[in-house]
C-alpha cells in the first residue's frame, strides 16, 4: 500500500484529519486536567479567580488529606467497596451459570430460557413497580437494595455465552467421561479458559456499580449508607452542606470548601481511568459480540 | 441479533409437545445444568417479571396498605388523566426534542469518528486517540454533570469564553435556550469514543482488496470512504439505528435529573423525570406507573415500526 504515491489532496486530508483528532484529544483530556489542577490548588486563590486553569494556583494538598479522613466521604468509599466486594463474585458466578447453560447443547429448555431472559431487555416494569418491589422485599434503606436487583445483566450473559461457545466441546466431554459434574466443569475448565472475557465482565459490572447513583438515591435514606457517587452528588450537584454537618469538622471543610470537591472527584475517578486501558483490547471484542451477533 | 429470530423459531418448535419420557430424560441428564440456571431464573422472576406484574397498578388505585391484588380497579383512569394533564404536551415535546436531537447529532458522531480514525495510518497515534476518547465513558454521570455545572456557572469557563467573544457572563444551565445544546454536546463528548468501537470493528471486516481495486481505478481517499467504507458499515449502522429508535422515549433521564432545575422544566422535563417526581417524590404510584407504561408501550411500537421499515428497505432487521 505504501507504494502508492500520495496526491496533494491526500496530504491535505491527512493534515486536517490529524488536526481534528488532536482537537478531540484536547477537549477530552482538558476537563480531567482541570479537575486535577483545581484539586491541588489553594482554596482561596481558586475562589478568587475561577475559570480557565492551565496550572494549579498555589499548591495545597490539604483537600486530599481531608477527603480521605472526612467521615462521610470515608463511609461513601467503604460502602461502595462493600458493594463491589459482595456484588462482583455474585455477578460473575450468576453470569457464568447463565452463559454456561445457554451455551450447552442438547438441553431441552435452553431456548425457552433464552427467550424468558431476553424479553426483559425490551420490556420491564419500569421505575415505580421496580421501586415498590424492592420496598416490598424489605430491601429498602439497606445496601442489599444496591446489590441484589441488577445482579445479573442479560447483555453480559450473552457475551459470556458466546465466549463459552467458542470452547471446543471435546474439552468438556472428556471431563464428563472422567466423572466431573457441571459445577466442576464451570469453575475448573470453563472459567480458566474464558479469563479475558471474565476480565471484561468484571470491568463492566465493576464500573457499573462504581458509577451508579440512581438506585441509591431511590433506596437509601441514611447519609452514612450512601455510596460515594451519591455523596459526590450531594456535595457537587445539590450544593448541600452535608460535609459540614456530618462532623465537628465544619471549619476544616470550609477551609477547603472548593478544592475538596475536586479532590473527591479525582479520588473517585482515577481508579477506573487507570484500569480500563489495560482491558481495552478485550472489550472491543465484547462490544462486538453483544451488539451485532446478539 | 440473529439470536432473537432463532429463539422465536425454537419456541414454535417447542410447542410440538414431546413425550414425558424425553422430558424426564432431559432433566436427569442435565440435572446440574438446571440447578445452575435455577438461581438465574429466580432472579429474573423476582426482579424482572414481578415488577411487570406490578404494572397492574396502572389500572388500579394502588394503596400500599391494601396491596397490589386488592386495590380497586379503575380501568384507564390514570391514562386519561395523563393525556389531559396540563404538562402532557410539554412532556411529549421535550422528550421527542431531546431524543430527536440526540439521534440527529449524537448518532452520526461516532460513525464520523470511526471513519476519520480509519484514515489514520500511524498505528500508535490511532491507538492513543482511541484510548483517550474512550475515557469519558468511564467517568461517572455524577462527575460528568458536576463538571458541566461548574463550567456553566456564571463565573465558569463558558462565561469567560462568552465574555471574550463579546457576550455576557451567565449561568447557562439556568437558561432554557442552552439546555439542549449542553445536553447533546456533553453526551457526544462522553460517548463518541465508546460508541465508535463497534463501527471500527465492522470496518476491520471490510475486504481490503476493494480498496486496492478502487485505487487502481483512480478513486481518491474521500471517494473510497464514500463508496467502500460507508456501504461496508451500512448493516451495522442500520441495526444500531433500529435499537436507537426503540428507545426514542428513553432519554437519559438520570442525566436530566442531575442537570435540570425548576427554572428550565419548560424545556428539560421529560416523561421519565416526570414519572420520578410524581412517583417517588409525590408517591402517586398508580398515576406514575401508568405514565411509565405508556412510555414503554410507545417505545415498543417505535421499535417494531423501525424494524419493519428496515426489513422492507434493507432486508436487515433485529427480528
Amino acid at each position: 500500500m505504501a507504494s502508492i504515491r500520495k496526491t496533494k489532496g491526500d496530504i491535505v486530508f491527512d493534515i486536517i484529519n490529524v488536526l481534528i483528532m488532536l482537537m478531540l484529544v484536547f477537549v477530552t483530556l482538558y476537563p480531567m486536567y482541570y479537575v486535577v489542577c483545581a484539586s491541588v490548588s489553594s482554596n482561596v486563590l481558586l475562589l478568587a479567580e475561577p475559570g480557565v486553569l492551565w496550572y494549579p494556583k498555589g499548591v495545597n494538598l490539604g483537600a486530599y488529606k481531608l477527603a480521605f479522613t472526612h467521615p462521610l466521604l470515608k463511609s461513601g468509599y467503604l460502602n461502595i467497596l462493600f458493594i463491589l466486594f459482595v456484588s462482583l463474585p455474585l455477578n460473575i458466578t450468576l453470569t457464568l451459570f447463565c452463559g454456561y447453560f445457554l451455551a450447552s447443547e442438547k438441553v431441552y429448555f435452553k431456548k425457552p430460557v433464552l427467550v424468558f431472559i431476553m424479553f426483559t431487555m425490551f420490556f420491564s416494569g419500569g421505575m415505580i413497580p421496580g421501586y415498590l418491589n424492592v420496598r416490598d422485599l424489605g430491601l429498602y434503606n439497606t445496601l442489599w437494595a444496591l446489590i441484589v436487583p441488577g445482579c445479573i445483566s442479560v447483555y453480559n450473559s450473552i457475551i459470556c455465552k458466546t465466549a463459552i461457545e467458542a470452547i471446543p466441546g471435546s474439552l468438556t466431554e472428556s471431563a464428563y467421561i472422567d466423572g466431573a459434574n457441571d459445577l466442576y466443569i464451570v469453575f475448573r475448565i470453563v472459567l480458566p479458559l474464558i479469563m479475558p472475557t471474565v476480565a471484561v465482565l468484571l470491568l463492566y459490572y465493576g464500573v457499573g456499580h462504581w458509577n451508579s447513583w440512581f438506585s441509591a438515591s431511590l433506596y437509601i435514606q441514611d447519609n452514612d449508607k450512601l455510596p460515594i457517587q451519591n455523596v459526590l452528588r450531594a456535595v457537587l450537584i445539590a450544593n448541600s452542606n452535608i460535609l459540614n454537618s456530618a462532623a465537628a469538622e465544619g471549619d476544616k471543610v470550609d477551609q477547603f470548601a472548593e478544592t475538596i470537591k475536586y479532590a473527591a472527584i479525582v479520588i473517585t475517578t482515577v481508579p477506573v481511568l487507570c484500569i480500563y486501558p489495560f482491558l481495552q483490547k478485550y472489550f472491543v471484542k465484547g462490544v462486538m459480540i453483544g451488539a451485532v451477533k446478539g | 441479533m440473529a439470536l432473537l429470530s432463532e429463539a422465536a423459531t425454537a419456541v414454535r418448535q417447542n410447542r410440538r409437545s414431546l413425550p414425558a419420557k424425553t422430558l424426564k430424560r432431559d432433566f436427569r441428564l442435565n440435572k446440574y445444568k438446571y440447578l445452575l440456571i435455577l438461581p438465574v431464573i429466580v432472579y429474573f422472576v423476582l426482579f424482572a417479571y414481578k415488577p411487570m406484574y406490578g404494572l397492574i397498578i396502572a389500572f388500579k388505585d394502588y394503596r400500599p396498605a391494601v396491596g397490589f391484588a386488592d386495590s380497586k380497579w379503575v380501568g384507564f383512569k390514570h391514562f386519561l388523566n395523563f393525556f389531559n394533564d396540563v404538562y402532557f404536551w410539554r412532556l411529549i415535546k421535550n422528550t421527542l426534542s431531546i431524543s430527536g436531537l440526540s439521534i440527529l447529532f449524537g448518532f452520526p458522531a461516532p460513525i464520523l469518528l470511526a471513519l476519520l480514525l480509519n484514515e489514520i495510518r500511524v498505528g500508535w497515534f490511532k491507538r492513543t486517540v482511541q484510548t483517550i476518547t474512550y475515557m469519558p465513558y468511564f467517568i461517572s454521570l455524577v462527575v460528568a454533570c458536576s463538571l458541566i455545572k461548574i463550567y456553566c456557572q456564571s463565573d465558569g469557563i463558558f462565561s469567560q469564553i462568552a465574555i471574550a467573544m463579546g457576550g455576557q457572563a451567565q449561568n447557562f444551565l439556568m437558561s432554557s435556550k442552552y439546555f439542549y445544546l449542553i445536553y447533546i454536546v456533553s453526551d457526544i463528548w462522553q460517548h463518541i469514543g465508546w460508541n465508535s468501537i463497534i463501527y471500527l470493528a465492522a470496518l476491520s471486516a471490510i475486504d481490503q482488496e476493494q480498496y486496492e481495486a478502487a485505487r487502481i481505478d483512480g478513486a481518491g481517499r474521500f471517494q473510497q470512504m464514500l463508496h467502500i467504507t460507508l456501504p461496508g458499515l451500512a448493516p451495522t449502522i442500520m441495526i444500531l439505528f433500529i435499537l436507537r429508535m426503540g428507545g426514542i422515549l428513553n432519554v437519559g433521564y438520570e442525566k436530566i435529573l442531575l442537570l435540570y432545575s425548576e427554572a428550565i422544566y419548560n424545556v428539560a422535563d421529560v416523561i421519565s423525570t416526570y414519572v420520578y417526581r410524581k412517583g417517588i417524590l409525590n408517591a402517586a404510584y398508580s398515576y406514575s406507573t401508568a405514565v411509565g407504561l405508556f412510555n414503554s408501550v410507545v417505545n415498543i411500537l417505535f421499535l417494531l415500526a423501525a424494524n419493519a421499515i428496515s426489513k422492507k428497505t434493507t432486508e436487515s432487521g433485529l427480528f
